[in-house]
This record gives C-alpha cells, structure tokens and sequence, in this order.
C-alpha cells in the first residue's frame, strides 16, 4: 500500500526558487541513476543514464527529490491499482483508491510525505487523483510542459503536471517545469516567462463561469451539492456563472480510449528486453521470444489496451474507429473553443463519483474508464485545467474542475485559488 | 446485444500482431471484454465530420552534433552484449 516505488534522494542546487522544498516524482518520468518503473514489471530494474526536462528544472530551481511514487502501469488506469508493485492507499480515505494514474504523486503531498509532486495526465490522471485525495493537481496546456524523458503512453494527450496542498504550490512548480525545450519539439514558446504563482490571488471579480451541463448532470448527488457550494462562492466573490451545452463531450470518452490506445499499441512496441527491460532469457527466434517476455512483463490491462489499440488500426477497422475518433476529437475541440468564446473559464466536478473502494473497480474496465467523462475532453481539446478541493460528500473528497483557453493557465489558477 | 463480434480467434489474432503472447483464460476474458468495450466505441458511428483546421508550424533547429550517452551508458540496461553491441534473439 506504498506511495513510493523506490525512496531515494537526489539534492538540487543549493538556491533556487523550489530551495528547501520536496517533491515526489511519478515514477514514469525518467531520474538518471534512479531506477524509473512505470510501474511496470517490465521496467522492474530500469536505471535510465539521463534526466527528463522537467527533473533538470527541478534540480536546477534547488528542489529535492524524495521518491518515485506508484502509479497504474504506463499510466493505464484511474486508481493506482494496475500497478505491478500494487496499489497505493488514500491517506485520506481509508481502504479507498487514491484515484488513478498518478495517484503515488497524489498521495505523497496529501500524507505530507513531500511538499510537491510531478504526475502526468493522459486523460485526466492529475486531476483524478488530485480530486481523490483532496489536493491541487494542474493539467497543462499541451506543448506548455516537456515530454522529454516522460515515457510515452499516448504523446498527441499527455503532460505533465504538478501537484500542491494549495493551489500557489503547485503554480510555483508550474513555474518551474514550463517553457520550451529544444528538446521536446511539440513545446511552444508561449509562458517562456509566466509567473503562475503570482496569478494565485483569489481575484474572481468580474470572472465569468461556464458550466457545461453535460458534464454535471451525470454526477453522484452528494458530488452535486459539493460542486454548486464551490460555485456559489465564487459567485459571492463577485463571478457570474451561466450554463453552456457541449454537445460532443458524449463521445469524447470513446475517442479518447481509441486514440490512446492506439498510440500505446505503438509506444509499448519497443519493450521487446533487448535494450532494456524485462527479457525472460528465452531461446527461440525473434517474434517467439519477444511474445513470451512481454506476456511475463505486462499487467491485464497494458495488455487490454496494447491489444485493442492494435485491433482499432488494423486493417478494415482504422476508418472504424481511429479516423472517427480524430473526427470526434476535433469536434470536442470546436465545441470549448465556441463555449469558451463566451467564458473565461468553464466549471465541472473534476470526478463524478467520489474515490472508490479499493479493488472495486478492477473486474470491470468498462466501468473504470466511464470514471474518465469529465477529465478526458480536455487532453482532446488540449487545453489547460486544474483541480481544486470543494468540499467533502460523506466524509470523502470532492474535487472542482475548472477548464481554461489554450495558454489560459493563469486564469484558471486565480479562479481556483479562490477556493484555497 | 451487442452486434460487434469480438471472437476469441480475433483476440489471439490481434494478440500476435502485438506480439503478446497469451494463455487461453486471458484469450477468453479478453473476448467477452472487447465485446462490452468495442460495442461502447461503435457510438462513433454517429459522430459528424468535422472540419479539421490543421495549425500546424514545423520546428527546427540546426542539425548540430551535440553530447549523446556513451557506449557502456546505452548499453547499462541490456540483459545481453556482446563486443559493444545489443544481442538480440535470432531474426528467422
């Protein structure tokens, strides 16, 4: 029931803006010289010889690292239990999930075990967790973050993101990771020189509120009520809210399912145990060896999505289900960018139900990524959004979502620090 | 019902393509899952087509040689090398 794969410390430079502060990083985002799982069997003994971005910005901005954290294996999942080394407690819901992928991240700062935490959100696997366990969790604007030493799950979705206990903690770790990389060509030069953590002033005067009812209606009652308390104090702060359609978001969950795992199916295509990774040792020719090494190195699910990934771009079934998901995709795309032209940011529960038991979710994938509905819309849109605490339903936590413009970080981060 | 047939032939036609091999029980589970899963993405049927404005800018950089890892680096994680190089299994 750990929250860290692997404890160790690597000390950054001695200033810098993060001096003095911990951060826990998700264990799919590579550490030269500390072993890098992805929670995987497969990557078991992984020691990368290089830093991702965003571990050398950390390093750089004087932070320490205190661990890599557990999350759902490669990212495949939304409540840190498909990892290979098992799952990982809520530390503020005992016996319940911490909510998925990132969900070791989530866990460290809600134990206190670290300041800060780096996750990755594919769709939705910062705010998930972040919502569950009652903490900050940011989901950058693709192309705002490095995914330069993140291992590829889904590239055209994922970021990564921060973690904080407020909402000015996890925008001063923004800060830190965002910029362009000339490494990572799909980075933009926008927010070379943001200032995130400044934003963080609870100012929502005049700030107007788009709530997509779709997003709404499905939610649990007791995640309801928490949702329109959040919203009547910002509306008592001087916001105006309103309510927006979006007409798509109903077949955003099947277009994200089939677009990322099609791009896993490619991804996960190099874990072969040749260069890395879990080999098996077997005699027998090429296609023999490498079925067997990754049958021992994949869990179920990897292997669900690996499997339907392939089968969603094989021949007779791509214009099926990967050319109607891209359709799909640009469609949700247009609908924020028409419900945004008339918003400054849009508002949702971050999750519709409150976490889940542990091991309750695990028999019925189908179920489980019916979890994702008001995360997943927003790595098709590329947009940036954020998670903020609202409250508790029965004692459990309950997360606020609030949806901002291309490069609207700022905006979302003052909005919500007006629920800090 | 669902109308998408997902056979537990097409589970271990897909699974060799992906090179994964499977035992029979995991082939049996997968074929009633894909079902429930590949019926739930047949609502993509009703999607409209959109029209896709590609914003799309090329990034480039000078093609300059820059520090890469080392030899013994690239190889640190292989469970087999020989002379310097990756050993994989035989090719036929």
């Amino acid at each position: 029931m750990s929250i860290f794969i692997t404890e160790e410390t690597v000390e950054g430079a001695d200033d810098g803006p993060l001096a003095g502060k911990t951060v826990a990083v998700k264990d799919n985002i590579s550490t030269a010289g500390v072993r890098t799982t992805c929670g995987s069997a497969m990557l078991d003994d992984y020691v990368p010889p290089y830093d991702a971005t965003v571990v050398r910005r950390l390093k750089e901005a004087g932070a320490d690292i205190v661990g890599k954290t557990n999350m759902d294996e490669f990212g495949m999942g939304t409540t840190t239990e498909t990892s290979a080394f098992g799952p990982t407690e809520n530390p503020v819901a005992e016996g319940r999930v911490p909510g998925g992928s990132s969900g070791g991240s989530a866990a460290a700062v809600a134990a206190g075990e670290a300041d800060l935490a780096l996750g990755s959100d594919t769709g939705g696997s910062v705010r998930c967790p972040a919502a569950f366990c009652g903490v900050v969790g940011i989901k950058p604007t693709y192309g705002l973050v490095s995914r330069y030493g993140l291992v590829a799950y889904a590239n055209s979705l994922e970021q990564i993101g921060p973690f904080g206990a407020t909402v000015e903690d996890a925008a001063e770790l923004l800060d830190v990771i965002a910029g362009p990389d000339d490494r990572d060509a799909t980075t933009r030069e926008k927010a070379a020189d943001s200032e995130y953590a400044a934003a963080a002033d609870g100012d929502v005067d005049g700030l107007s509120i788009g709530v997509p009812t779709e997003l709404v209606e499905g939610a649990d009652e007791g995640v309801k009520e928490q949702f329109y308390a959040a919203l009547d104090e910002l509306e008592s702060k001087g916001a105006t809210t309103h309510e927006v359609s979006l007409e798509s978001v109903e077949y955003a969950v099947q277009a994200y399912y089939v677009i990322a795992m099609s791009e896993a199916s490619s991804n996960l295509a190099r874990f072969d145990g040749v260069r890395y990774g879990h080999s098996g040792g077997y005699d027998g020719n090429w296609n023999e060896v490498f079925g067997k090494a990754r049958e021992e190195g994949f869990g179920a699910e990897v292997k669900r999505r690996v499997l339907l990934g392939t089968y969603a771009l094989s021949a007779g079934y791509h214009d099926k289900y990967y050319r109607k998901a891209q359709d799909a995709r640009a469609w949700v795309k247009q609908d924020f960018d028409e419900a945004l032209s008339e918003a400054d940011v849009l508002a949702s529960p971050t999750m519709p139900v409150p976490p889940m038991e542990l091991g309750e979710s695990l028999s019925d994938p189908l179920k489980m990524y019916l979890a994702d509905a008001n995360t997943v819309p927003v790595n098709l849109a590329d947009l940036p959004a954020i998670s903020v605490p609202a409250g508790e339903t029965d004692g459990l936590p309950v997360g606020l979502q609030l949806v901002g413009p291309a490069f609207g970080e700022e905006t979302i981060i003052r909005a919500a620090s007006a629920l800090d | 019902m669902s109308d998408t047939e997902a056979t537990p032939d097409d589970v271990r036609h897909v699974a060799e393509l992906a090179r994964v091999d499977l035992d029979e029980d995991e082939v049996d589970e997968f074929a009633d899952q894909f079902a429930d899963i590949l019926d739930y993405f047949d609502a993509l049927d009703e999607v409209p087509t959109v029209e896709r404005e590609a914003d799309l800018v090329n990034v480039m950089r000078p093609d300059e040689v820059r520090e890469g890892l080392t030899q013994d680096e690239a190889l640190a994680n292989a469970d087999e090398t020989e002379d310097g190089y990756f050993k994989g299994p035989n090719v036929s």
